[in-house]
This record gives C-alpha cells, structure tokens and sequence, in this order.
C-alpha cells in the first residue's frame, strides 16, 4: 500500500488543525481543532506501522492510547469552557487572559 | 587513720566554696556549714594524732604528681608529710578554729557580709591546713599565699573604713616582700637539690649534697618568708594593724592559722637551717631582737588588742629564737601553748569588747563584777601568758629559756644573748600583763555608764573561753620535764632536747612575778606614779609611742616617696605616655574602620547585592509582558518553536 498520499492526507489534517489553534476566537473550535491534529498524528502512527511492519503494532497501540487521552482531555476542556461561559457569558479566547502580568 | 588524712584540708576548702555559693540561702547564712566541716577536719585530726604519737618514729609520707615540667623528668607533687610536727599543728589549727567559729556566731551576729565572713574563715583554715601537710615548697607555697589571701579579706571586713582597708594592704604587702625572699629560697632549694620535696631536700642536705655558701643563703632567703609571716623586725608593723578585723579573726591569725606559718616553715626546713649555724645564728638574732622590742611596745599601747598584737610578736620571736639556738621541742612546744592561751586572750578581749564597745583600755575597768567568766578565764589565760607555774606557758617558755642557756653554755655568744633576751622579755611580759589586767577589770570604771551596760557574754562565746582556760591549764603538762615529757618523744629533731632547768625555771619565775609585782603596784595600786612623759625616761618612752620609728622610717622612706614622686610620675607616663599611645591607636583604628565602611564595604559589597537584585528586579519588569494571558499566543510560540527544531534537523541531516 502507497503510504505517501496518506502522509499528505495527515499533513493536510496537521496542518488545517494548526490554522483552527491559532486562529480561531472560539473556545470550543480551538478545541476541535486540537482533536483534528490528534487524528493527524492517529493516523501517521498506524500508516508507520503499517510501513515497518511491526509485528507488535505498536502504531496502533499508540492510537489508542492518544484516542482515550484525547478523549479525556476534551471532557475536561470542554468542562473548563463551559464554567468560564457561566462566569462570564462568553467563550472567546481573546477575552480569557485572566492569567497575565 | 593517717591515709585520710589529705580530707583534713579538703574539707575546709570544699566548704569554702559550698558556703559562697550557697551560703546565704541556708538558715543560719553559712556557719553551719562551716563548723561542720571544720569539725570533720578535727575528727581526722585527732585521729590522724593518736595514730602518730603511737607510731612517732615513722613519717608518713604519700603523694600524687601534680605535673611535670622541664627535661629530666623534674615534677611537682601533691602530698601528705605527716610527722609529730604536723600532727600536733593539725590539732591546734583544727580545735582553733572550731572554738573561734562557734565564737563567731554571737560575736558576729547580724554583722554585714556574714556568710562572706564564713566562707573567708574556711578559706583561711583550709590554707593553713594545706600548708602543714604540704610535702613540698610548690604545696606549702600555696597554702602559704592562701593565708596571706584570707588574712587580707579578714583584716578588711569591715571596709567601708579607710582605715581597715589600709591595714589589709599593709598586712598583704609588707607579708609579701618577705614571701618574694621566700620564693628565691625555694628557687635556691630547688636548684641546689633537685626537688621540691622536703623530706628528699632535707636528705640531700644531711649528705652534704648542698655547699655550705649555697645552703646559708637558701635558709636566709626562706626565714625572709618567716619574717614577713611571723612579723618579725623588721617586717612586725603589719601585725599590729591587722588589728582591724574582727576579734575572732584576730585570735585565728595570732593562735593557730597565720602568723604560726612563719615559725611552722623554719621548723619544717628545720634541716636546711640545722645545716648551716650562720643562717641558725640570723634567726635567733632576729628572734631575740624582736621578742624584747615587741614587749616593751606592749607596755605602752592603749588599745588592749594591740597589746596583745605586740605580745604575740614577742612570743612569737621565743619561738624563732628557739629554733635559732637548736631548741626545736621547745619551740614547737611553744607554739602548741602559746595557742591555746593566745586563742584565749583574743576571744576574751572580744567578749569586753562585746561588752563595752571598745578597745580601748582608757574605757575599761572594774569590769570583773559584771563579766565574771571572762575575767576568770581572761585572768588565767593572761598568767600563762606571763609564764607563772603551773601554767602552760610556764613549761613552754622555760624549756626555751633552758634550752637558750644549753645553747649558751656550750660556747654560743648568741646563745648568751637570746638567753638574756628571753629572761629581759619575761620580766617585761609579765609586766604588761599586770598592766592589762589591772586597767581592764579593776579600778573605777572608767566606761561612759549612760550609754554602755557591761554584761556577760552569751553561751557561744563564753563556751569556747572556758575550754581555751582549761586547755591554758593543762596543755602545759605534756612538757613535764624529765621521763614525763610526753611532747619531746612527738616532736622531735634528732635527740631528746634536756633544756628544763631548775634553777633556771626558779630564776625566770622570779622574774615573772617581779615583773608582775611591778606592773600592779603602778597600774593598780597607784602607790607609784610616774609620769614617764616628764621623767627622765621620756625619750624611751617616746621612741616606744612611735613604735621605735620603724613605722616612721616605712611610710617616709618607701611609702611615701613611692606614692609621692614616683607614684606622680608613673601616673605622668599613664596619661601622657600610655594613654596617648592607646588613644591614638583607638583613633587609628576607628578611622581606619570608617574608611573600610565608607570606601569598600558600601559602595563595594553592599554595591554588589544591591546591584543583583536590582538587576533581577528590572529584568522580570522588563519580561513579564511577554506572559499577556492570551493561549493562543503562547501556542503561536510553541509551533514557531517545533518549527525552528524541524528545521534545524532537517538541515543538520
């Protein structure tokens, strides 16, 4: 199997996850935006594997584990985003920086 | 019982400390102390007695080294010498002091610094103590220095008067410029023999390892010490001065503790001076010189104490005379009598005193009605004194008269001339007796009866007289001439001394009772009435009132020109000199250390840390807008950063 197109493809993905980080105001797409660059990686990892060949899969084994981390993540993220909209009525990372000199 | 007997100064000086450091929170302020440990020494002691009269050939002889010095292995040691010598001091000094610290807390009684009293009183008794039993000059020298301590803090108990503390720095400095005599000697004895030990310098000498020049000067060097101590001419002012202190503490210094040290020394080097009849011949000059001087300035004190100061000296100069003519028995015997009775006299001066507040002899009289155990046993302790049979001095003084005579006999000029000395001074002592007793207790009163109300003094004070009175009594029997003299088989120097004299002793009673004969009828009877001031004997009279000069000559040619120019001049060099070289090194180093603060220590040190923090403080000012709270920007950073990595590999491979 040709592994190069699906580098691109997780390129692509890595790269349209970076843009939505940055860019984006809204907390919640920010947050998508990580899961997409997650599943960029995800998918460098199988598609390594699967051009290694390792016998162990230890590509998949690593998707996993970055599935449920990820997972984890984006409930207490999403908790986090939740609280600071009750507190003050928005979700616009440019107006959470609280946390400065 | 002879192997305890190191507790005897020990207990004494222990107590010392105990009663200074705890003393003043006891009940009774520290004597209780002080009399039970003085009571555990006589109980050693008397101990420590009997097992030497039973054994007297033998010394006991036991020490430690203390440490070592120099090459050869020379030491110092602490030890114990026990012979009949020191057995029968122990006794004395012990019983002494016991009788005058039971004595003291009547006559003491609610006095200023009372527990302090105690204590130097300890101290004062340890001393003693450690100077008998010493075996070497180091051990003795300590006890000796010790005394000198404790008679200087006794004399000036009462300090708050000039004139106290003035006759305890006379008595500390004149006994001091005998003691530097003193050390020399040892330093001689040392040097000649090898040791500080006694007993092994005394063996040296007795094999002729000394040379006769070397061994003459060493004794004339330690009779210096004797001098100063024993208060004999020329170094006796200071005794009648140290009248000051207390009364009791008269009766410790004349009786048992400091002036004793002195004749105790002699007879303890008694080898060393044995060996050279030069140094012999000095001591019994000085002796006789002294006891003649001293009893004739006893007949014209006015101050009862005073009398008794003098009359010490003189009995104290029988003593040296003694040793100085080869009666050592005697000697000793002497000081063992001569205790009790002397102990007795001071403490009875102290109960009139105690009675009419006074010393002085011109605010006495007729005071045998109303104090009638003081006069009782005053009375007996003043004939023993005045050597009438059969009292102690009586023995005492007649084995050394006997003994002068022997000495005489055999071809001595000296021997002829303590023998005259000593029968002159007889005479003379029981004419200052008489003279004592007659203004003290007879006559009219002369006291001011509105204000003093003579009385008999309580238990404490008369208890101690009347054992003193007895002692006065029978001590003197243990000198029983012939088989019975249980004393010369104690003490001894060589051979058993045969110094008692019949005829002799016929001659000297004689005298005794003229002399006493003679004081009575003038100062009594009233029969003759001189008034030596206009008699012919006026210039004796007034060489006796100014004490021969000799205190004159002391303060006008040492004392003064010393606290006149000399003392100007040092107080000159003081200020101009010494200080200035301090001031200026004071100012020096002040300048110094401003310059240090001022140049290096603020700009440079303190420069530095400030600088740092404030460093630290301007960089975190300057960097903490980068920290602006936005997420976004911080993971702008963290790309940029990955990126630059990427990059970085990416060219390096």
């Amino acid at each position: 199997m040709p592994v190069a197109p699906v580098l691109v493809l997780s390129s692509f993905l890595f790269s349209v996850g970076i843009y939505g980080v940055l860019a984006r105001r809204n907390a919640v797409l920010v947050l998508m935006s990580i899961e997409v660059m997650l599943n960029a990686v995800n998918i460098n990892l199988v598609v390594f594997n699967l051009l290694l060949r390792s016998i162990s899969y230890i590509g998949q084994v690593f998707a996993l584990f970055v599935i449920t981390i990820a997972a984890a993540e984006l409930g207490v993220g999403l908790a986090i985003v939740i609280l600071i909209f009750r507190n003050r009525a928005t979700v616009s990372i440019d107006e959470v920086n609280l946390m400065k000199w | 019982m002879r192997a305890y007997a190191w507790l005897i100064p020990v207990f004494p000086l222990l107590s010392f400390f105990l009663i200074v450091f705890f003393g003043k929170r006891l009940p009774r302020k520290g004597h209780e102390i002080g009399i039970l440990a003085i009571a555990a020494s006589l109980l050693v002691s008397l101990g420590v007695f009997f097992q030497q009269i039973a054994h007297s050939e033998q010394t006991y002889e036991r020490s430690v080294t203390w440490f070592r010095f120099g090459e050869g292995g020379r030491f110092v040691e602490l030890g114990v010498h026990i012979d009949g010598l020191a057995a029968v001091m122990f006794v004395v000094v012990c019983t002494v002091s016991l009788l005058v610290q039971i004595y003291s807390t009547e006559y003491m009684r609610d006095e200023v610094r009372y527990t302090w009293y105690y204590a130097c009183l300890s101290l004062f008794t340890g001393s003693m103590l450690n100077l008998v039993i010493a075996n070497n000059l180091i051990q003795l020298l300590i006890g000796w220095e010790g005394v000198g301590l404790a008679s200087y803090l006794l004399i000036g108990h009462w300090h708050e008067e000039r004139a106290n503390s003035n006759a305890a720095m006379k008595a500390f400095i004149t006994t001091r410029i005998g003691d530097v005599g003193f050390m020399f000697g040892i330093f001689v004895l040392f040097w000649a023999a090898g040791s500080f030990n006694i007993a092994h310098i005394t063996s040296v000498v007795a094999a002729g390892g000394v040379a006769r020049g070397t061994l003459t000067w060493a004794a004339v060097l330690l009779f210096c010490g004797a001098i100063g101590k024993s208060a004999q001419v020329p170094l006796q002012v200071w005794l009648p001065d140290a009248m000051a202190g207390p009364t009791p503490v008269s009766a410790l210094i004349h009786a048992a503790t400091m002036v004793v040290a002195g004749v105790y020394l002699v007879a303890r080097m008694y080898g060393v001076f044995n060996a050279s009849p030069a140094a012999l011949n000095e001591v019994a000059i000085i002796g006789a010189i002294t006891m003649v001087m001293a009893a004739g300035l006893a007949l014209v004190q006015d101050d009862i104490k005073k009398v008794l100061a003098y009359s010490t000296i003189s009995q104290l100069a029988y003593m040296v005379a003694a040793l100085g003519v080869g009666a050592y028995t005697a000697s000793v015997f002497h000081i063992w009598t001569h205790a009790w009775f002397k102990a007795l006299l001071f403490l009875g001066v102290g109960s009139v005193s105690h009675a009419v507040h006074s010393f002085s002899m011109s605010k006495m009289g007729g005071l045998r009605k109303q104090m009638p155990t003081t006069f009782k046993t005053y009375v007996i302790g003043s004939l023993a004194l005045a050597g009438l049979f059969p009292l102690a001095g009586f023995w005492s003084k007649d084995d050394i008269i006997g003994g002068a005579y022997h000495a005489a006999r055999a071809g001595s000029s000296v021997g002829w001339f303590v023998f005259l000395a000593a029968l002159a001074t007889a005479f003379l002592t029981a004419a200052y007796v008489a003279r004592m007793i007659a203004l003290t207790f007879y006559g009219k009163p002369k006291y001011d009866p509105e204000h003093v109300h003579p009385h008999e003094s309580p238990k404490a004070m008369t208890g101690p007289l009347v054992f003193l009175a007895f002692m006065a009594i029978v001590s003197g029997f243990l000198g029983l001439p012939g088989k019975l003299n249980l004393f010369a088989d104690w003490v001894r120097f060589g051979e058993v001394e045969h110094s008692f004299n019949l005829a002799l002793a016929g001659v000297s009673t004689l005298l005794a009772v003229s002399g006493l004969y003679l004081g009575w009828t003038i100062f009594r009877m009233n029969k003759v009435r001189i008034d030596l001031a206009r008699s012919p004997l006026a210039w004796f009279y007034t060489l006796l009132q100014r004490r021969y000069y000799f205190d004159d000559l002391y303060f006008n040619g040492i004392v003064h020109p010393i606290s006149g120019p000399i003392a100007r001049a040092a107080y000159w060099t003081n200020q101009k000199v010494l200080d200035a070289v301090i001031n200026f090194a004071g100012a020096a180093a002040v300048s110094l250390g401003k310059g240090l603060y001022n140049g290096v220590d603020q700009p440079i040190i303190d420069g530095a840390v400030n600088g740092l923090a404030t460093g630290a403080g301007a960089a975190g000012n300057g960097l903490k807008f980068w920290q602006t709270g936005n997420v976004q920007i911080y993971a702008a950073g963290l790309f940029v950063g990955i990126a630059v990595f990427v990059g970085v590999f990416l060219i390096r491979s």
